[in-house]
């Protein structure tokens, strides 16, 4: 994949460079902005309050 | 068909690289931005706090103060919901400073900082104030809670009041031991005569297999007239 990625960018080495780190940049801000911030209500660790039993997913 | 296996395990091993540079990249997200997402919430609740405070007109005529026995109408004016609602301080943890309180414990009032439960009592009210703050990531307000011994104080700061109250003891409790947020701990129906600070975080830490609970009693009132409390003087 990152053969074909790297085969395909335009421009040459220099354009293959300025693509790569747009598409990185791109790819880690999708990441940090979206994915992450979606998973993280799945982990545990942000569970503080104290909750009856049965409601124990609703607060963190 | 050797070159189809090749592709096939070139592909295999990109593919597991770039889930382990995912998780890696999680965990910087996890450990770091979380806490700078808080720090940035954390500063404009601060203003919001300062300008609420230097703007609003005084609730009520402060009554005796004497501790425990809040002034006849509300001390504290109820907060809006996700709002700023008091500064917490713990002096005895070295450079803790201080952190901005709102009211609610939604996940999202939660990544602004620690959160009072709106059901239970306001600051300096007799009955019990909980909070509950993370113990890791988002600006970790409770990561050190486990270190605060009785006899220590934690201070929480209001628009006219610092309440002072004194760290009475810790417990680690099941997830669903909400007995430990009533107006008296553990008995319901009780009529309460005390002012409680109740705080509430995970334990251990990146766990939510428990809760670590600390309990403290209102040990001082003083108007903000009459300068720092002494739990935060030298401090």
């Amino acid at each position: 994949m990152y053969g074909w990625i790297w085969r395909t960018l335009p421009g040459g080495l220099p354009g293959k460079l300025v693509g790569s780190l747009l598409l990185l940049t791109a790819v880690v801000a999708v990441l940090f902005l979206v994915v992450f911030p979606a998973v993280e209500p799945l982990l545990p660790y942000s569970d503080v309050t104290v909750e009856p039993a049965p409601a124990q997913q609703s607060a963190p | 068909m050797s070159d189809a296996i090749r592709t096939g395990l070139r592909g295999l091993g990109q593919t597991l690289i770039t889930l382990g540079v995912v998780l890696l990249l999680f965990c910087v997200y996890e450990l770091q931005v979380t806490n700078l997402i808080t720090a940035r919430a954390q500063d404009r609740l601060g203003d919001s706090l300062a300008r609420s405070w230097a703007e609003a007109p005084r609730q009520s005529v402060p009554g005796s103060g004497a501790p425990g026995q809040p002034p006849a109408g509300q001390p504290v004016a109820t907060p809006a919901l996700g709002g700023a609602f008091a500064r917490l301080y713990a002096p005895s943890l070295q450079g803790y400073g201080s952190r901005v309180v709102v009211e609610g414990v939604g996940v999202q009032d939660l990544k602004d900082g620690p959160g009072h439960i709106p059901t239970t009592a306001l600051p300096g009210a007799v009955g019990n104030v909980v909070l509950s703050g993370h113990r890791t990531t988002y600006g970790q307000p409770f990561n050190r809670w486990d270190e605060l011994q009785p006899g220590d104080a934690v201070v929480l700061e209001t628009r006219d009041t610092w309440f002072t109250y004194t760290i009475s003891g810790a417990q680690i409790v099941a997830p669903t031991a909400v007995e430990v947020t009533l107006p008296v701990p553990r008995q319901p129906g009780a009529t309460p005569t005390e002012a409680l600070l109740t705080m509430t975080t995970c334990n251990p830490k990146y766990s939510a297999r428990q809760r670590l609970i600390v309990s403290a009693v209102l040990s001082a009132t003083t108007p903000k007239s009459a300068g720092l409390p002494p739990a935060l003087k030298g401090a």
